[in-house]
């Protein structure tokens, strides 16, 4: 018996969200008395394996070859299910990231595992089984999702734990997993593949997010936003009428339908705060709105607020803080 | 061409705030019921396929009675085929069992060839039903489907969104898709429309019309996992502080330096 995790890579990097998810589990493991089993998926992947044993793995399935060197749901759900088959885990942790979301409910479902996804907090409870905490309703209403069967399984958000110290002293096992395709998982084919704008930042693994709405006006709009953002070390976000527009990816959208964020620092600028857009900042710790109207909505939930011209406020913005911070 | 969209009747976004922990879980959550937001743009998808490639759409959901809405809703957008999937057998089921019953029915579409579903219901919010079915008919999975590029008797070829950009997929058919908010623009219901789903049946196919159903993976006995604990989130302490008077510039410094002091940054 062991805890097993999925250690989402993309192109040879593994995600941070999956250390911090190997930070919780390890947790687990410790509390339960039972090995850490990691599982990395792609291409070329043993540093990737090398460095979950730092951040905290006993053990570590490899599975690596080209039918893996790009992102494949079927694939990857194969090979995750092949780990979950060698390390027969008693709880099982994904990332909730695009990709992994996927790729986790898909092995669980082939595998007929009892799954909570998106889970924002997870927890043993005394008998030593999973508990995972989930907004549901689009973040109206919380539950606690609670498993029938032995084996427990949940995708973990970004920034629901802290990312664990590396020790590049820790020892561990490293072994290669075989893995066979059925057809439906062999015959996914990837023509091509696009890479998103370079510079972009994770929207999900900031710290600070700098997000615009219909108020920045048009994709120029978003340059004062981006020199902001860029002096916090910070993302670019939107509200839907932003990415409907046009002025920013689709990628970009935070709310119901977009990504959910859980950022130190949220800056709204021209963003009024629909419902649909608020349950995707719920998990913010400070909100700041920028906004003309002094009615907006997105003040009701604001720690911080300025009514004014963004084009004003935030230039301005940018110029005291990296006075402040020294840039 | 045979195409498959899978719905539910989920609470109207505007209203989700205003659902009861109590209340979940039960046939009435007092607030106004529409077709699951996410659903609308699978249903348009279809429909647009249906005109590409000369097909025909139909829309299953399953749930209580007052899940109708939501194939009413589908009719009001143009399908002509829907099948309510309802016996109270099925109450309660979690993700999996929801993705059992839809597949059994799918099965006896004679020659389906491309099941969608949206890429979450706002109610579970969970995107498990998708991946549920395609486990079920042991078809390929896609998400977050942007455009589909082609199709043909055999495969279907699309771009997927990832975070780091969008890959051009090809997998063989029956697959199942999921699709993302900016493939399309969801037609309107239409007057004539809706007076056409007001007029119509909707029989009920319950388990007994399902040969392959496994009733040890459905309903609240067979999930794997439950809801417990319901409750609001706890609200937010205090209100929000105004930075007021003076100029931009000063509004700007004072603002900083408030984060600055608080170590928010
Ligand atoms: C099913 C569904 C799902 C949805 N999902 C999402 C989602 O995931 N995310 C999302 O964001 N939305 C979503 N929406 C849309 C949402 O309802 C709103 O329409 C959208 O969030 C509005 O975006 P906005 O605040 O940028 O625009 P608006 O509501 O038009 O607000 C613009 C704001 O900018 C201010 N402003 C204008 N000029 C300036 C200026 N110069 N300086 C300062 N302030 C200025 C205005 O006072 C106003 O408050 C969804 C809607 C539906 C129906
Ligand atoms: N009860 C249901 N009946 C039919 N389709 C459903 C049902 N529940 C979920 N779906 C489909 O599965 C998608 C994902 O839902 P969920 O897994 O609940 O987030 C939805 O967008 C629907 O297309």
């Amino acid at each position: 018996m062991s805890i097993l995790v999925y250690i989402d890579q993309f192109a040879g990097r593994a995600k941070l969200v999956s250390w911090e998810v190997l930070g919780r589990a390890r947790e687990f493991a410790d509390q339960l008395g039972l090995p850490l089993v990691a599982v990395v998926v792609g291409q070329n992947v043993g540093q990737i394996a090398r460095e979950a044993i730092a951040y905290g793995a006993d053990r570590v399935l490899v599975v690596d070859g080209p039918a893996f060197a790009q992102y494949r749901t079927g694939a990857y759900a194969a090979a995750l299910k092949a780990a979950i088959a060698a390390a027969r885990p008693r709880i099982i942790l994904a990332p909730a990231v695009v990709g992994a979301r996927e790729v986790a409910a898909l092995a669980a479902a082939q595998a007929r595992i009892g799954m909570a996804a998106d889970a924002q907090e997870v927890s043993l409870d005394a008998d030593g089984r999973l508990r995972a905490e989930r907004p549901v309703y689009s973040g109206n209403i919380l539950t606690t999702v609670i498993f029938r069967d032995a084996v427990q399984m949940a995708t973990v958000r970004s920034r629901s734990y802290p990312l664990p110290q590396a020790d590049a002293g820790r020892t561990g096992e490293i072994a290669a997993l075989d893995v066979t395709l059925d057809a439906a998982a062999a015959g996914e084919e990837i023509l091509e593949f696009e890479a998103a704008g370079a510079g972009d930042v994770d929207l999900q693994n900031a710290s600070v997010i700098v997000a615009g709405g219909r108020g920045v006006k048009g994709p120029e709009g978003f340059e004062p936003l981006r020199a902001l953002a860029e002096a916090l070390g910070g993302a670019i976000g939107a509200s839907r009428a932003a990415t409907d527009g046009g002025w920013v990816p689709y990628n970009y959208q935070i709310g119901q339908t977009g990504k959910i964020v859980r950022p130190d620092l949220y800056i709204a600028c021209g963003i009024s705060g629909a419902i649909q857009h608020l349950a995707g900042i719920g998990g913010a710790k400070v909100i700041v709105a920028i906004n003309k109207d002094k009615d907006a909505p997105i003040f009701g939930v604001a720690h911080y607020g300025i009514v004014g011209d963004l084009f004003e406020v935030v230039p301005a913005l940018t110029e005291a803080l990296k006075a402040r911070l020294g840039k | 061409m045979k195409f498959v969209v899978c719905v539910k009747l989920t609470p109207d976004t505007e209203q989700l705030t205003e659902v009861r922990p109590q209340d979940v879980g039960t046939d009435d959550l007092g607030v106004t019921m529409v077709m699951n937001p996410w659903d609308e743009f699978a249903v348009e998808e279809a429909l647009s396929l249906q005109e590409r490639y000369d097909g025909e759409t139909t829309v299953l959901t399953v749930g209580g009675e007052e899940s109708v809405e939501a194939l009413r809703w589908a009719v009001a957008m143009g399908v002509e085929e829907t099948v309510l999937l309802s016996d109270p057998a099925f109450a309660d089921s979690d993700a999996w069992g929801v993705a059992h019953i839809l597949a059994q029915a799918i099965r006896r579409i004679d020659g389906y060839k491309l099941v969608l579903t949206g890429k979450q219901s706002v109610d579970g919010n969970s995107g498990m039903v998708g991946p549920g079915l395609a486990a079920e008919l042991g078809a390929p999975f896609i998400a977050n489907v942007v455009k589909i590029l082609d199709l043909t008797e055999d495969s279907i070829t699309v771009r997927r969104m990832l975070d780091e950009g969008i890959q051009t997929v090809r997998v063989a058919l029956p697959a199942v898709i999921t699709v993302s908010i900016e493939i399309n623009e969801p037609r309107y219901r239409t007057f004539l429309g809706i007076r056409k789903a007001a007029k119509l049946a909707y029989p009920a196919t319950a388990a007994d019309a399902l040969p392959g159903l496994d009733m040890g993976r459905v309903g609240a006995q067979a999930g794997l996992v439950r809801w417990t604990n319901l409750r609001k989130p706890p609200e937010r302490g205090g209100k929000v502080e105004f930075i007021e008077g003076g100029a931009p510039a000063e509004q700007a410094a004072r603002l900083a330096d408030k984060l600055i002091a608080g170590k928010v940054i």
